[in-house]
């Protein structure tokens, strides 16, 4: 089933429909989720959390707008909001991870643990890359959804998707420089 | 470079996992659209309990996790899961509220039921532990004095037995009547743990007295209510109907607010 015979479904019978939106868009909100907090067990939590606000947001939006809805996209700015407010409220707890810190992440965490790994290097990008990076690659999403989700617009994202790539590459080639020389 | 980018890209896709199944799953707990169950210690030992995001779904005693699945998915037709225990606050809810603290909100799970039943079942909440009420009383209580019956049939379906304390309501001749969780022998265990002296009870019952009065406040009251225990013997006054009580003289209780009940 396509998303909009799949919103359509939601629209006119949301209880009987919600399962099927759960078991086909419940990957992409744990992987945006996985790579965006770089921690398992948060992005259970927050998959879950999303998509619980999904079913509630869905219980109050009159049938119309289900109908209209970009499903993939929609969900993608709940995953993103959940995520956010994980962090948010795990600030208190623990240390927040470090947002502007690819070169130094890697180098103070050590070659042995950081290495090469893509998801780390992901998870160490800076906030404002790392979003639009994980919705380009990870979740397939296109520009225009891109900038629906985080209200950029596109030219800004596409910038940002090409400096983010940018970063990858040089942490990537220092990671390894790394390893080499170790 | 380029080629390298590109290689790049193709590894971001590669950053696509799977969910643990654990994550749909409880997502669709925690929004009613399945549920969860696990075993509770209670009067009658453990018994098990499903839940969702609702609340308490469905309590039965089953021999096994097989038979209670069965039941479930018979009578209320969602999927259903084995947990390991119930969630820590639904857990001790549902153990003051069995304890008898009826400020203790266990959040309940009632859709696709009727009206009728559910208003059955929320009166029934009302009923003290350690005291009984006759199925007219629900009726009257509820506003449909005549359905006796249904309101003893609603009790006999309640889907979340114990938590909602159906074994509080006795026929209206005082003996203690059928009980869903297995039988008039369990019901009198569950009564009996929560304080209620079940034998007395028959014995009033097998004289034909409903009702118990004070001869100091001419008050008449059903035989277990709270004010009625504390009545001294000397001052003890047995009726068989309220119209006797009221041609004495006597005002209905306005705790357990007596009606007049056919057996």
């Amino acid at each position: 089933m396509d998303d909009t015979e799949l919103a359509r479904r939601l629209a006119s019978d949301l209880d009987g429909t919600f399962e099927t939106l759960v078991r086909t868009h419940v990957d992409r909100c744990f992987s945006i989720a996985l790579r965006l907090l770089a921690d398992a067990s948060d992005a259970e939590e927050v998959a879950q959390d999303a998509l619980v606000r999904a079913y509630r947001a869905l219980e109050r939006y009159p049938a119309e707008r289900i109908r209209e809805l970009d499903l993939r996209a929609w969900l993608a700015t709940i995953t993103l909001n959940a995520a956010r407010s994980r962090r948010r409220r795990q600030a208190d707890r623990r240390p927040p991870l470090s947002l502007d810190a690819v070169g130094s992440e890697s180098r103070s965490a050590g070659a042995q643990t950081v290495g090469s790994s893509l998801a780390s290097l992901v998870a160490g990008l800076p906030e404002r890359y790392r979003a639009p990076i994980v919705l380009r690659y990870v979740d397939d999403l296109t520009y225009s959804q891109i900038a629906q989700v985080l209200g950029r617009p596109e030219g800004t994202l596409k910038a940002q998707v090409h400096r983010g790539l940018a970063l990858l590459h040089a942490a990537h080639d220092a990671a390894e420089r790394e390893e080499l020389s170790a | 470079m380029n080629a390298n980018v590109t290689n790049l890209e193709a590894d971001l896709r590669e950053l696509r996992v799977s969910a643990p199944p654990a994550v749909a799953r409880r997502a669709l707990v925690a929004v009613g659209l399945a549920d969860e169950y696990a075993s509770v210690a209670s009067p009658i030992g453990d018994v098990l309990v499903a839940w969702n995001g609702r609340g308490v779904s469905f309590v039965a005693r089953a021999g096994d996790d097989t038979e209670f699945e069965r039941r479930f998915v018979a009578e209320v037709g969602r999927p259903l899961a084995r947990a390991d225990a119930v969630p820590d606050r639904l857990a001790n809810a549902i153990r003051r509220r069995l304890g008898g603290d009826r400020r203790a909100a266990v959040p309940l799970d009632l859709r696709n039921r009727t009206p009728f039943e559910v208003a059955v079942w929320r009166k029934a909440l009302e009923i003290p532990r350690g005291e009984v009420r006759p199925y007219g009383w629900i009726a009257a209580e509820i506003g449909r004095p005549k359905a006796v019956r249904a309101v003893g049939s609603a009790l006999g379906h309640n889907p979340v037995p114990l938590v909602v304390p159906c074994h509080r309501v006795v026929r209206g001749d005082g003996t203690i009547g059928q009980y869903s969780m297995g039988g008039p022998e369990v019901k009198r265990r569950v009564l009996t743990s929560e304080g209620v002296d079940v034998d007395a009870l028959v014995d009033l019952a097998s004289r034909g007295v409903r009702y118990v009065g004070s001869d100091t406040t001419r008050i008449v009251c059903h035989p277990t209510c709270h004010q009625a225990r504390r009545i001294q013997p000397a001052h003890r006054v047995p009726f068989r109907s309220l119209a006797a009580a009221a041609a004495d003289g006597y005002r209905p209780c306005r705790s357990c607010r007596p009606v007049a009940v056919a057996a």
